[in-house]
């Protein structure tokens, strides 16, 4: 942030089951989609990244949810069967 | 995320002092709570829940979703003595996930042959403790059996509010010890939370499997440690315990 960069950061908020990544959980995006942390050990960091530039461009905070029982799941599901929820946010 | 939450988060993890990010999540408005603070009403009860548990999660107050992100530092221990306890206790600390020191002016135990790899100072705990002092998220463990090392450290340890205090020593060494730190004024409760003799008693009977005593009752302490919704609280409470 001190180099200009714009910065997203994305936080497990919720967990069902069993997720790969405890409630708390970081992973940190600049607009660049450089990112740094994990919220899920790797399998949906890719939609969660697409989103933050979004949210980047808007402001606007997303809730965000992946798991077995989602449609999406199929294409960027997590194979532990757990469920997530991961908001993200602007930094500023 | 407000920049001036993440500066006061980013101050409050340097310094090693447990702190919520509170984020109200239909506004997305977010702001720090300290263990110092004091918050009223149920969001200061469900503060200092999270605080002791040191768990994250999203709660509804008084019909609003807040989502409390729960920073508590990394526990520490620090070890008064580098004797063979001290070596079996480095190795199984560092596997259950503790950051462990070794403190002993004594240069003929504290060597690095004797401690690779681990954070050794072969200096009085007096000296090292000015440097780099205790604090509530450090566990004492003082095992020389000398007086003249170990009840300095252990004094400090109960003013510090260090979340574990144990001292090796027989009930009749223990004895000796409290009638020595009474004297240096240390008051009857601060002495009822000296863990001596050292460890859970599972019949330890070597280095190692009091090593094993000692990281077991390290651990119950961290995970009972009392409710802090204040620092004020916490020591309030483990007055009355």
């Amino acid at each position: 942030m001190k180099e200009g960069r714009e910065v997203a950061i994305a936080t497990v908020v919720e967990t069902w089951g069993s997720a790969p990544r405890p409630t708390g959980a970081h992973l940190v995006i600049d607009g660049e989609g450089n990112f740094e942390g994990s919220v899920s050990g790797g399998c949906v960091e890719g939609a969660v990244i697409a989103d933050a530039m979004d949210v980047l461009h808007s402001g606007e905070p997303k809730m965000l949810e992946f798991g077995v029982a989602d449609e999406t799941a199929w294409q960027v599901g997590l194979s532990c069967g757990g469920k997530i929820r991961v908001y993200v946010e602007r930094v500023g | 995320m407000d920049p001036a939450s993440l500066k006061k988060l980013n101050a409050a993890r340097r310094e090693r002092r447990a702190a919520i990010l509170l984020t109200e999540m239909e506004t997305g408005r977010d702001r720090v709570i300290l263990e110092a603070d004091e918050v009223a009403g149920a969001l200061g009860d469900l503060a200092a829940t999270a605080f002791r548990s040191g768990k994250s999660g999203m709660h509804a107050v008084e019909g609003k979703k807040y989502f409390l992100n729960v920073h508590v530092p990394a526990p520490r221990i620090a070890a008064i003595g580098a004797v063979h306890i001290t070596q079996a206790l480095a190795a199984i600390a560092a596997i259950a996930g503790y950051e462990i020191r070794v403190i002993d002016p004594r240069t003929a135990f504290a060597t690095p042959e004797r401690f690779s790899g681990v954070d050794l100072a072969a200096e009085w705990p007096q000296d090292e403790l000015a440097k780099r002092p205790l604090d509530a998220f450090t566990a004492l463990v003082a095992v020389t059996h000398d007086p003249k090392i170990d009840d300095f450290p252990i004094i400090e340890a109960l003013k510090t509010n260090c979340f574990y205090v144990g001292a090796l020593g027989s009930r009749k060494t223990h004895a000796k010890r409290v009638e020595r730190l009474k004297a240096e004024g240390v008051s009857e409760t601060e002495l009822a939370r000296i863990h001596a003799p050292i460890g859970l008693d599972i019949a330890a009977s070597n280095p190692m499997e009091i090593a094993v005593a000692i990281i077991g009752e390290i651990i119950q302490a961290y995970r009972t440690r009392p409710v802090q919704g204040s620092v004020a609280s916490g020591a309030r409470e483990r007055r009355e315990a």
